[in-house]
């Protein structure tokens, strides 16, 4: 016998279940009163730098079947590309915005919606820089563990072929699932699909 | 907190200790589950880096489940309970100032929710929301009422064990979790199918949390411990020690 290495096993997940919303978003879900404001409603002020964007986009399930139960929560860089957070060491983020935040989506639409700005680019760790990104986290009824991807611009051409995680995924045509389409000016639509042919990549981070 | 040490990410997701994506018992499961390979990669900073949130948010109520949707003078029905427990990271190292957030149903089994069609009575003192944020040691404490085991359409006669379903944070994105938390001595977890999406007996373990006698309050409250383990950092040799991280 060797010496055994005491690390803690990470707790097992569970379904986030068909209530999340009374626990993460009580408001929006007719708890009134107990917080004064949902967490991650609000991701930018009057003061925040940056181009202001909107993101809408809906959760589909294998049948092709919007989720009206799911929380999606996204976290990212300001507009200079730093984080809102204390393992952020290249410099101050902008103390307006919060990088972070909750969407529960409409109950009878499934829609998902982020009122932010375009993120700054961030570096990968050996100093190639990444395209503009945004962290996404999806949970839900029937999803057993939360569901991590990411959201590149379509007006990032560039920079999104040049970006390590996009240079490397080996079905290309599969590429198209992590790309926000634009619909007007600062407004992009960035659908996720658990399941089938468009099946978004989800990333084992 | 801030650290600018380099470090080598967060170490690899058991995947066998979580449950799969798609697991039939649970039936929901089978269309919401992805049926590719998931991405892997090395985190960089857009993982490792994540939200924090001010203790000024925390309202003093905000943590006691009895009282934060009641009337005044009132308080929710049913066994009053309290749990503590520490938020921890894989090493061992207690997580301090992270958000938590948990949900229930009443003593009766019912959610205070449109969707809910079960018919146990709503408990007009009793919302199911509440957070805290753990101390400088990582420990937690919120009060509550026993929730009430639950009937839900998946077989013909499934039924939910007693749970609180928590939302934790941590430092960093690639920590967030959610999971539920069980009563020790409960007959109901080992025919849940949501617990048994959970792949080992010791795993599921994990979630259940044991009746802490030493902590009740005496004539008033009873209390279960739940200690929660997140993802932890991989160290390197010079960053390995307690304040270093
Ligand atoms: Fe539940």
């Amino acid at each position: 016998m060797a010496q055994t290495l005491d690390y803690l096993n990470e707790s097992p997940s569970q379904t986030a279940g068909p209530y999340v919303h009374i626990g993460c978003t009580p408001n929006f879900s007719g708890i009134g009163g107990v917080y004064a404001e949902d967490p991650g409603s609000r991701m930018v002020n009057d003061k925040t730098l940056g181009e202001r964007i909107t993101i809408r986009g809906r959760v589909f399930d294998g049948v092709g079947a919007p989720l009206k139960d799911a929380l999606v929560e996204i976290w990212q860089a300001d507009a200079a590309g730093l984080y809102n957070s204390p393992r952020e060491s290249r410099g101050q983020a902008d103390p307006n915005f919060s990088g972070w935040g909750r969407s529960p989506g409409d109950m009878e639409s499934g829609e998902f919606v982020f009122e932010t700005i375009k993120p700054g680019a961030v570096p990968w760790p050996d100093g190639r820089m990444q395209a503009p990104h945004i962290s996404f986290w999806i949970v839900a009824r029937g999803i057993n563990l939360g569901l991590h991807t990411r959201l590149y611009f379509d007006d990032e051409k560039e920079a999104n072929a040049s970006d390590p995680i996009l240079a490397r995924i080996e079905h290309r045509q599969r590429v198209e699932t992590l790309i926000a389409k634009s619909e007007s000016s600062a407004s992009y639509r960035f659908d996720i699909h658990l399941q089938g042919s468009a099946e978004t990549i989800f990333f084992d981070i | 907190m801030a650290d600018d040490k380099p470090h080598g990410g967060y170490i690899q997701r058991d995947r066998d200790r979580h449950p799969p994506a798609c697991h039939p018992g649970y039936k929901t499961s089978v269309t919401r589950s992805p049926q590719k390979a998931l991405l892997s990669f090395p985190s960089s900073l857009s993982e490792e880096s994540g939200p924090v949130f001010s203790p000024s948010i925390i309202g003093p109520r905000d943590n006691d489940l009895l009282h934060n949707f009641a009337a005044d003078g009132e308080s929710a029905i049913g066994p009053r309970i309290l749990v503590y427990g520490q938020l921890r990271e894989q090493s061992g190292r207690g997580l301090p100032d992270t958000l938590i957030e948990v949900w229930q149903a009443n003593a009766g089994g019912r959610y205070r929710h449109q969707k809910e069609t079960y018919l146990a009575p709503l408990d007009p003192n009793f919302g199911g929301c509440g957070r805290c944020m753990t101390d400088a040691r990582g420990y937690y404490e919120f009060r509550s009422v026993m929730p009430g085991p639950y009937p839900w359409p998946n077989g013909v006669n499934d039924w939910r064990p007693s749970h609180i379903h928590f939302s934790l944070f941590g430092q960093a994105f690639a920590q967030r979790l959610i999971t539920q938390m069980y009563f020790e001595g409960d007959p109901l977890i080992w025919k849940c199918p949501i617990v048994n999406t959970i792949p080992s007996r010791q795993a599921v373990e994990d979630l259940i949390a044991p009746l802490d006698l030493n902590a009740t309050i005496p004539m008033d409250t009873l209390a279960y411990r739940f200690d929660i383990t997140l993802r932890g950092r991989r160290q390197t040799y010079f960053e390995n020690r307690p304040e270093g991280m």
